[in-house]
């Protein structure tokens, strides 16, 4: 809960980037479609959507690559949208890390003080605390095709950090990176963020990464923003079915309003806690897999509770997901943590189950 | 990789000697026969120059053979300044016109490479369509272009920029023309390449950095380049210096290039072995520019190599 009082208190802030009513267009395409968004200082901003969302035209019109058609983007209330990009104190960290090939390490890290007259000894010093800062130390003199990937990724953080920008922009970082380095270097992001205290807007695909790494994300779809909160918000609360179906795994029961703290649904009637169910409206019970509890006998007691058949399980080593067929023939979502040390499964393929889930455990959408 | 070479059969090593095998048949035969002519005598007689190998006489041949052989032809090239005068108007010309070969393509070939990717292929066709006609024809079209009554006089005058036709034609300017002219795609075509493939978000990046865009040009773009600079300047510049033709239809009389020296000392003189020896000493002088071009590549490749 704290977490949560600390990133509204940054939300609270003055917010150090603000989109306004901003537009683009590629052609007919709408990349982003009158979009309004704040993004405070020093926070972790995450950028999060399906490819062609538009998350990454809205980083690059921060670093000055793309121009809003309509709308105004301030930093730190000034207007940037006539500033050229050589002139905006932000800086970019691409995907591909477009590292010069034909300078060494220190070339790289040192390329943007070289552009505005800082002394010979401040760079040299500049250099050698980045490379400290991101452990390349002693490979100042490498040439980039002599680097693992790892090490690119180091050297092109070190490189758009070195002039201290009020924002650090992050294009998918990690894509390149094999499963367990990107999972060691997300940590590693948000220690380096912490400590530096610059804001970091990072533009990412990856909803695990943008849950670890970030203090709030920004859920587009079609060049819209479908949800801005904190990562538990957009997990616990998504505010509609696209949010609910693109975060993590979800079932999602469609049903109608039947009185206070029930639906009526294909199911028969099910219990939820939350909100004024007003008669008659068509809404959604949307249903976390891990929420769901599973067992051969029905559950005394319970109040959703469904038979079912195991269809599918997917063994994933910390956890199995199911797929459980119900009486009207759709399938639930279901995952339960192995922690029977022999990994044995407790349902096999084709056992009857009982599915039964607290009303709080499911999430009421209208939308 | 390493194991698929390991089970390579003889199939695949047939694949690699076949280059191998070209250049023993068509480039190390030849040169060896002419190798051996530049050591020889002129003589009057078929064919002009002693001594003739025979195989047939055996290994006390063989010993003759060799005591016959001499570096007279080269001591005649070193002693006479006129070979010296041509090779350096040789080298004279070829450089000149590389370098205004680069001045002239590196503007084209960007323009090529930063035109819409739609384009490309078209702009490209364009660049290499000259060679659909003939290269002869395309000279002779240049010397009625050049002629005292020719197209530029004509239109210079029109123009009202000369009043009296221009002298243009056995001139070094006619070499220069026709010279820049034709070796132009084999200075474009290598730039164009190397500029074409460079990733444009280096330049974002840059430009990121605080780098504006002409500062990002010399920062980034030409140094990137240079390998397509040095194609190009290599793929002109060796051909140019031992250039023949165009000299000898455009230029004057007043000096000659090596190309023309050597084929008077063929056909007019019919020297044989000096003619030989010109070329030996030619490949030998331009020897110097292609290992240069060979380690220029050789470092390109390492860096390509991730």
């Amino acid at each position: 809960m704290a977490a949560v009082d600390e990133h509204l208190s940054r939300g609270g802030r003055a917010p150090l980037i603000r989109f306004e009513a901003v537009s683009k267009r590629f052609g007919v395409v709408a990349a982003v479609e009158t979009l309004t968004l704040d993004i405070g200082e020093g926070e972790f901003f995450a950028l999060l959507g399906p490819s062609g969302c538009g998350k990454t035209t809205l980083l690059r019109m921060i670093a000055g690559f793309e121009t809003p058609g309509e709308g105004r983007i301030f930093l730190g209330g000034e207007d940037i949208v006539p500033v050229p990009p050589h002139r905006r104190p932000v800086n970019m960290m691409f995907q591909s890390y477009a590292l010069f090939p034909h300078l060494t390490v220190e070339g790289n890290i040192a390329f943007g003080l070289r552009q505005e007259n800082v002394g010979r000894e401040e760079i040299a010093m500049r250099v050698a605390e980045m490379l400290g800062l991101v452990r390349l130390q002693g490979l100042g003199g490498r040439k980039i095709h002599q680097l693992s990937g790892g090490q690119r990724q180091r050297v092109a953080l070190a490189r758009s950090l070195i002039k201290r920008p009020r924002v650090l922009l992050l294009d998918e970082p990690l894509a390149a990176l094999d499963k367990k380095l990107r999972a060691e270097t997300q940590f590693e992001l948000m220690e380096l963020q912490r400590k530096l205290g610059t804001t970091f807007v990072i533009v990412t695909h990856d909803q695990e990464e943008a849950m670890i790494v970030a203090d709030r994300i920004a859920v587009m779809n079609q060049g819209r923003l479908m949800q801005v909160a904190t990562p538990t918000e957009i997990y616990e609360q998504p505010n509609s079915r696209w949010v609910a179906d693109f975060i993590g795994e979800v079932t999602i029961i469609e049903g109608r309003a039947a009185g206070p703290g029930t639906i009526a649904s294909a199911l028969g009637p099910l219990a939820v806690a939350d909100r004024d169910t007003g008669a008659g409206k068509t809404m959604w019970l949307a249903l976390r897999p891990e929420k769901v509890s599973m067992s051969a006998e029905r559950p005394a007691g319970a109040t959703n509770t469904i038979a079912g058949t195991v269809s599918e399980i997917g063994y994933r080593g910390e956890m199995s997901a199911y797929k459980v067929r119900l009486a009207d023939g759709s399938l639930m979502k279901v995952s339960i943590a192995n922690v029977n040390a022999r990994g044995r499964a407790p349902y096999a393929e084709g056992d009857a189950v009982w599915l039964s889930w607290p009303p709080d455990a499911g999430i009421l959408l209208v939308s | 990789m390493q194991g698929h070479q390991q089970t390579r059969g003889w199939g695949g090593r047939l694949v690699i000697l076949l280059p191998y095998l070209w250049l023993a048949v068509f480039f190390l035969a030849p040169f060896v026969i002419v190798l051996k002519i530049s050591l020889s005598q002129s003589v009057l007689a078929q064919p002009p120059y002693a001594p003739v190998l025979d195989l047939a006489a055996g290994w006390p041949g063989l010993t003759a053979f060799v005591a016959q052989l001499s570096l007279d032809s080269f001591r005649l090239l070193a002693s006479d300044s006129l070979y010296l005068l041509s090779y350096l108007k040789s080298l004279q010309v070829a450089a000149i016109s590389t370098a205004i070969l680069f001045l002239l393509g590196y503007p084209i070939a960007y323009g090529m490479a930063r035109a819409p990717k739609a384009w490309q292929p078209m702009l490209v066709m364009a660049v290499v369509l000259p060679f659909w006609t003939s290269f002869l024809i395309r000279i002779y079209a240049w010397i009625n272009i050049l002629q005292r009554d020719g197209l530029l006089n004509d239109v210079l005058i029109r123009l009202h920029i000369i009043d009296t036709p221009a002298a243009w034609l056995s001139s070094d300017t006619a070499i220069y023309i026709g010279i820049v002219y034709s070796y132009l795609p084999f200075m474009v075509l290598p730039l164009y390449a190397s500029l074409e493939r460079m990733d444009e978000s280096l330049l974002e990046a840059a430009s990121d950095l605080g780098c504006p865009a002409w500062k990002a040009f010399w920062l980034i773009t030409f140094p990137l380049s240079l390998p397509g600079v040095a194609a190009g300047a290599l793929l002109s510049f060796i051909p140019i210096v031992g250039e023949f033709v165009i000299p000898d239809l455009l230029g004057g009389s007043e000096s000659q290039m090596i190309g023309q020296t050597l084929w008077i000392e063929f056909f007019s003189n019919r020297d044989w072995p000096v003619a030989s020896a010109i070329a030996i000493a030619l490949l030998g002088l331009l020897l110097v520019p292609i290992l240069f071009y060979e380690r220029l590549q050789q470092r390109s490749l390492e860096g390509a190599r991730t």
